[in-house]
């Protein structure tokens, strides 16, 4: 399905989030998630199944002040 | 040592982790300064996010994550909830902004974004103006911690408006007070303290001095100095001069 992956637009297969986050090498990663705006606990990515025009953001800890 | 929501820092230096010329400059400066407390941030894993993760654990010290950037209290909401399951801590730098070119707080989102973390169990640090009935809001709202501006975001101005902060000091005594932001120099940061505060949040003074490492230490020497005094009951100013040295027994030599 085509969705939109931290901006950009992707081709990926599912159809978890889970899934999505194995096929772009971050499925073991420390990474928190939303979709379509709301928080996606990471308990929950296995049972999300992605649609397309689905909004995933996937972010890491990062310098901040 | 401040106390924020139970929790004993060591120091109250509160240090940001961004900007500094390398990671190995920013652990030494956080270990120069002995930093009670390292600001982080969530931003897209572009591949950096692990290392850095794996950097700050090795600091040793509690984690304070930021919703910096944000403009909009259900952005705010989301990235507190992300950012509580990655760093596993309640502890949330709330900032809601409005406007770009000052960084200043949208201080109504604020509250609204601060009710609904508070509700959801979140401990709030937020990032908010000194305005006295805006801080009275964020306390009805849950929060236990206030964190005035000095001045904008990494403007380096100091202390802009000492007598508000003298004020919200004088009006809340029992609520933990941080100036966070604008700091520029360490006479600044001692400023804070002597106000009263209990803590100093500050991250471009240190990460784009010259000298990152030798102004970490400045800074921290400067809020200790700054708490001591705090601590020691200030002399009041007065316009005329009183001599220290005795005038009874000098010699007329006139």
């Amino acid at each position: 399905m085509k969705i939109t992956l931290n901006g950009e637009n992707r081709s990926l297969a599912g159809p978890s989030v889970q899934d999505a986050l194995d096929e772009i090498g971050l499925g073991a990663a420390k990474v928190a998630t939303a979709l379509n705006g709301a928080f996606l606990p990471a308990a929950a990515r296995a049972g999300t199944t992605l649609k397309d025009g689905d909004a995933l953001e996937v972010v890491a800890p990062m310098q901040g002040g | 040592m401040p106390q924020f929501y139970g929790t004993h820092v060591e120091s109250p230096l509160m240090l940001g982790t961004a900007q500094y010329p390398s990671p190995a400059i920013m652990a030494e400066a956080f270990h120069a300064s002995g930093a009670g407390i390292a600001t982080v941030s969530l931003r897209r894993e572009g591949g950096a996010g692990q290392d850095f993760h794996n950097l700050i654990k090795g600091l040793n010290i509690p984690v304070l994550p930021n919703t910096a950037g944000c403009h909009s209290v259900r952005e705010a909401v989301t990235t507190a909830q992300m950012a509580r399951e990655l760093f596993g801590t309640p502890w949330i730098k709330l900032e809601v902004i409005r406007d770009d070119d000052t960084l200043c707080p949208d201080v109504i989102a604020l509250v609204e974004a601060a009710r609904i973390l508070s509700d959801d169990g979140f401990q709030v640090f937020p990032y908010c103006t000194e305005d006295l009935s805006v801080c009275g809001r964020l306390l009805d709202a849950g929060c236990a911690v206030l964190m005035p501006w000095g001045a904008p975001i990494g403007s380096g101005r100091g202390l802009n408006n000492p007598y508000g902060l003298r004020s919200l000091r004088a009006h809340f005594p029992d609520v933990a007070l941080v100036v966070d932001a604008g700091i520029g120099l360490p006479s600044h940061a001692a400023q804070a303290m002597e106000l009263g505060y209990d803590a100093v949040l500050l991250n471009t003074a240190v990460a784009k001095a010259g000298d990152p490492v030798a102004m970490a230490r400045a800074m921290a020497l400067a809020i200790e100095a700054g708490r001591l005094a705090a601590g020691a009951n200030p002399i009041e100013a007065r316009d005329m001069a009183a001599p220290s040295t005795p005038l009874f027994g000098m010699a007329v030599l006139a």
